[in-house]
């Protein structure tokens, strides 16, 4: 019985790390509609929108991707290159839509304009620190 | 529901107005006796401990904006976030017709177990001027957000069990024909009726320009025995203003949102509409507080004779941020 246990716990513990892993492989880049990607961030650059974004990246996104935004616990940097690569209209999607099966929960449940404004605060961030990247990407 | 707001050890459930003019009849109290036991006189003290919490609170300006919709009975497509815990209490005081007063309080414990499910546990009680306070069951709800990605209509199925008993008068919903006379049984004869029901709803929910407008189809049937009971809940609300800022303010506009629902039971089965059934109606709203607290209120009028005249709700909720990372190792950061 206790075999039988301990077989379920591997089965569970794998498929807990093969989800933690598929989190952060970027595949909702590729559910984005083409028309969502050329959209522009209407805040983009102005430093008031950016400062708001901070106050609403620390409210509502640090819990996960960490205050420094290279996240935590196996969630997925803010700072790597594939988030720097992506469109701001490819940010603003993943944001409405979320990737539900990853983690990733939608956020309309903030107003459109504070979702541009995290997406400026995001763009705003250096480049991702390379002694954390090991960390922050499983 | 149904069976938690009716004394159906004396009349079966759903059975019209016949009961209902049975039951009033029953209740011989004066309205100058229901008077004397408003709810004020009892829940003094626990308004007392939450403004000096609240002014506690509100002298520290750490905010964590509340973003889910400021309903009371509605629920809306807005799930937990994975890994967070709310704690939550939500309160009703009322004077329903020939009654005593009553304040009824539930505890909720919400927990975001994937980003598309949320479970949450109900803890029920109540205290009832001039009669007693008794703990009157329990509920275990969990949500599912059925498509992946956002649509003009966001559809979320919810299923519930709850086992309460007939003292309970917490309203979380409506369903078939309950009434303001559910509220008039004494709570050792409403202990007695125990009642276990499975409960579904389907939520509608859309967000267009910063909007949520949410409508909640119910039906419940009791397990032993009864028939299906409808009801429904709208809400529509919208935070105080669209864009953020980067100040840190208590009373400024963004830590507020405000709106309004309406919702009542649409009798059974046998005998579906609007005829002996209660509704209410009112405006609600929800504030931020630091520190990952909010709080909320809506008085809620009754629309029809079978209605109580004004329940008056709060809430106040706590937040945990990533509940389940108190588990994780501390190499695992």
């Amino acid at each position: 019985m206790k075999r039988v246990g301990m077989a379920w716990s591997i089965v569970v513990l794998s498929l807990t790390c093969s989800i933690a892993t598929m989190a952060s492989d970027g595949g909702w880049l590729r559910k984005v509609p083409q028309s969502e990607r050329s959209r522009a961030n209407p805040y983009s650059g102005e430093s008031d929108a950016i400062a708001a974004g901070r106050v609403l990246f620390t409210e509502n996104c640090a819990q996960c991707h960490g205050v420094d935004a290279l996240g935590r616990h196996g969630r997925p940097s803010l700072r790597s290159e594939r988030i720097r690569n992506a469109s701001d209209g490819e940010l603003a999607w993943l944001l409405r839509n979320g990737s539900l099966w990853k983690g990733m929960p939608s956020w309309t449940t903030l107003p459109e304009p504070e979702r541009w404004q995290i997406i400026a605060y995001i763009r705003s961030l250096p480049r991702n620190d390379p002694s954390a990247t090991a960390a922050a990407h499983p | 529901m149904a069976r938690s707001l009716h004394p159906s050890f004396l009349i079966p459930c759903g059975s019209g107005s016949l009961s209902r003019s049975l039951r009033r009849g029953a209740i011989l109290k004066s309205r100058s006796n229901f008077r004397r036991n408003l709810p004020g006189q009892f829940i003094f003290p626990r308004y007392v401990i939450l403004l000096v919490a609240t002014l506690v609170l509100l002298s520290t300006p750490r905010l964590v904006r509340a973003q889910e919709p400021p309903y009371f009975v509605t629920y809306s497509d807005a799930l937990e976030e994975p890994g967070n815990l709310e704690i939550a209490t939500k309160n009703l005081a009322a004077t329903p017709k020939n009654a005593n007063g009553f304040e009824s309080t539930t505890l909720e414990l919400e927990y975001g177990a994937k980003a598309w499910w949320t479970t949450e546990l109900y803890l029920q009680g109540q205290g009832t001027a001039g009669d007693s306070t008794v703990f009157t069951g329990f509920r275990w709800e969990n949500r599912f957000r059925l498509l992946p990605t956002e649509h003009w209509v966001n559809p979320v199925l919810y299923l519930e069990y709850e086992d309460v008993n007939g003292a309970d008068k917490s309203i979380l919903e409506l369903t078939g024909h309950d009434s303001h006379a559910d509220l008039q049984t004494r709570d050792a004869e409403g202990k007695r009726d125990i009642s276990r029901t499975m409960e579904g709803k389907l939520i509608l929910s859309s967000n267009p320009k910063g909007w949520n407008v949410s409508e909640n189809w119910i039906m419940e049937k009791d397990v032993m025995g009864g028939a299906w009971e409808f009801g429904y809940a709208v809400g529509a609300s919208r935070p105080l203003t669209f864009s953020g800022s980067g100040q840190t303010c208590v009373w400024c506009r963004k830590n507020f949102s405000a709106g309004a629902e309406v919702y009542g039971g649409l009798a059974t089965v046998h005998d579906f509409g609007f005829n002996n059934t209660s509704h209410y109606a009112g405006p609600t709203a929800n504030m931020s507080l630091p520190h990952r607290f909010t709080v909320g209120l809506s008085p809620q009028f009754g629309l029809s004779s079978d209605s109580a005249g004004v329940l008056w709700r709060f809430n106040f909720a706590y937040e945990v941020q990533q509940f389940r990372d108190l588990f994780r190792g501390r190499e695992a950061q």
